[in-house]
């Protein structure tokens, strides 16, 4: 494919550093990130990863360098930042309040309202999000009893299926995931990687950290190694293996060796 | 996701177990009051059921009510505030005190807004200071409002308020003959009634009130989705203060004086309401009804020995094992429902 066909840069990353005091979390690193791309990123921990994608959302502001979105450079300051511009994370530890039910955990901080007195008292629409929570779950072909459920009685893959729902129930154009399937069922696994799939299908773009290399050769469409806080190779997913991408992870080019990682 | 056909099944059958385990968790304490009620009536037929009665126990409850409804607040955000009794003494003392001097609408509001002012500290505190727990912050002010108290009395009671203040203790609205003499309705009741309706639609219907339930149930998840909770906070337990505010006007008006010793331990007994209604101890469950109806068991308990000529301290023993058994079928009923 050449240049010109190839979809649109949707977000990139020039020169970003991080450092904590002394620390130094992140050092030059760059990368860029197409329309309806899965990206996934790699690395040890401790590599920098989750300071990447915690840059990338807006939790956290780089020292040095800067972000693109569509080709403009902004600053976020904080998520809402990014969120306003469709930059939605779903986080490891899913961030969803059990005690509430999926409809109300996808419209968590975006309620749909109606709202009298000049916004003095805001009264909770749930008609509206029963039926759009209904909608967009169809969407996203997951299916669950109803979107009255409590997300407390949800299995593992359900609950980071409702978490991506949430992320995407507004307009998202990048979605980072830091581990989605690392507390899963093995047969939840694929019901999340396949949702991914459906993500990219509809344009949306993916950033994908994950240690398990069957996600990451399942989904992605390029992988980048981090390797104590720099860029440290990437490749598309047709022109690597996965014991070089694990070579990578260790901080080792053009590893071929047959390490126990390999024969498992 | 498609669910398999397997696990489909599977959650049918889990599925069945909790429609009646939720029934019985949003239900349960409508069969206790049922229970309760039948065994007073027994006990009592002539006495029991009666106008009288029944708008009695309401009558003496309406104290308690009122500080449940705030103390609902907070524990469903994870919190707690040990300071209404304190802060209900302060703010009837502060409105006690200057009847003597001030024009009555201004006595009206002073309580709820010494109550207000209370709350609002307590909020601050706890957020902003970042008290390592709102136990820290509220144990304090059951202390310090305490003393406050005594201060701006001088230790001592004051009585006789102007009407208007002690309107909403202590009047009644005639309703006729019946029954062997003229019934009443006291207006603190229908006050209450008109709290519990107005505060449900906040908790179930309003973007707040559904706010409260996230963050008792993930203060982590309402923040990173937006949600200020400090804020949020900062607002509950000045509402909170409020309510202890408004039950201060209220047992002010009853009494028609301002006593510095008013409502020692009745946080204990807000609290107990509240879990015998069934709220979480952890945050984010509960409904308002229910807390009504732990509201209702304390004052039927109360209410069924007194008829029965027996000692409070017997009370005390019976609403100690209430508050365990309560608080246990809640434990059994978790780990029911988690079990898949």
């Amino acid at each position: 494919m050449n240049e010109m066909d190839r979809p649109p840069v949707v977000l990139e990353a020039r020169g970003i550093s991080k450092y904590f005091g002394a620390v130094t979390a992140l050092e030059d690193v760059s990368f860029s990130l197409r329309k309806g791309e899965v990206i996934g990123i790699v690395g040890d921990n401790g590599a920098g990863k989750s300071t990447l994608m915690k840059v990338l959302s807006g939790l956290y502001r780089p020292s040095e360098g800067k972000l693109l979105f569509e080709g403009n450079e902004v600053n976020f300051s904080t998520p809402s930042d990014a969120r306003r511009l469709g930059i939605e994370m779903v986080y490891q530890d899913l961030a969803l309040a059990e005690n509430m039910n999926i409809a109300e955990n996808i419209f968590l901080g975006t309620e749909p309202r109606r709202t009298f007195l000049g916004g003095l008292i805001s009264f909770y629409d749930h008609r509206q999000a029963r039926a759009r929570a209904s909608e967009h779950l169809e969407t996203l072909k997951i299916h669950v009893k109803s979107v009255e459920q409590a997300v407390g009685d949800l299995s593992g893959g359900q609950r980071q299926a409702v978490a991506i729902a949430r992320a995407t129930a507004f307009d998202a154009k990048v979605v980072i995931m830091d581990e989605p399937t690392a507390a899963l069922a093995i047969r939840e696994v694929g019901k999340v990687l396949d949702l991914i799939k459906d993500l990219k299908k509809r344009g949306i773009s993916v950033i994908l950290i994950s240690h398990r290399m069957d996600d990451i050769f399942y989904v992605c469409d390029r992988v980048l190694a981090l390797f104590h806080g720099k860029n440290f190779a990437q490749a598309d997913l047709g022109d690597t293996s996965r014991s070089e991408v694990i070579g990578w992870i260790m901080g080792t080019l053009n590893h071929k060796g047959t390490l126990a990682h390999d024969r498992l | 996701m498609t669910d398999s056909d397997s696990s489909d099944a599977g959650d049918r059958t889990t599925g069945k177990r909790l429609d009646v385990v939720a029934l019985l968790d949003r239900y349960g304490i409508v069969i206790v009051i049922a229970v309760l009620g039948l065994l007073i009536y027994a006990s009592q037929p002539d006495v029991f059921f009666t106008w009288r009665n029944i708008t009695n126990i309401l009558n003496q409850n309406s104290v308690h009510a009122i500080l449940a409804i705030g103390m609902f607040m907070v524990i469903l955000t994870a919190g707690i505030d040990l300071s209404v009794g304190s802060v209900l003494a302060l703010s009837m003392m502060c409105l006690a005190v200057l009847s003597a001097s001030m024009p009555w609408p201004v006595t009206l509001v002073i309580g709820p807004l010494v109550g207000s002012v209370a709350g609002f500290v307590n909020g601050v505190g706890i957020t902003k200071l970042k008290m390592p727990h709102p136990f820290i912050m509220t144990l304090g002010m059951l202390f310090a409002a305490r003393g406050l108290a005594n201060i701006v009395s001088g230790g001592v009671p004051y009585s006789g308020l102007p009407d208007p203040v002690r309107f909403l203790g202590s009047a009644r609205i005639p309703l006729g003959e019946w029954g062997g003499g003229m019934q009443s309705l006291p207006v603190v009741v229908v006050f209450v009634v008109a709290l519990y309706i107005g505060f449900h639609i906040v908790f179930e219907h309003t973007v707040f009130g559904r706010r409260l339930y996230s963050i008792g149930g993930n203060p982590q998840a309402a923040r990173v989705s937006g949600i200020d909770v400090d804020r949020h906070l900062i607002i509950v337990y000045t509402i909170c203060g409020f309510m202890a505010g408004l039950a201060g006007l209220v047992m002010a008006g009853r009494t028609n004086s301002g006593f510095p010793n008013a409502g020692m331990g009745i946080e204990l007994e807000a609290i107990a309401a509240v879990i015998i209604g069934g709220a979480s101890f952890f945050g984010g469950r509960g409904t308002l009804i229910g807390v009504f109806g732990g509201v209702l068991v304390m004052g039927l308990i109360n209410n069924g020995l007194n008829l029965n000529n027996v000692s409070v301290f017997y009370q005390q023993v019976l609403i100690g094992i209430i508050i365990v058994v309560a608080v246990s079928v809640d434990v059994f009923r978790r780990n029911v429902s988690t079990r898949k």
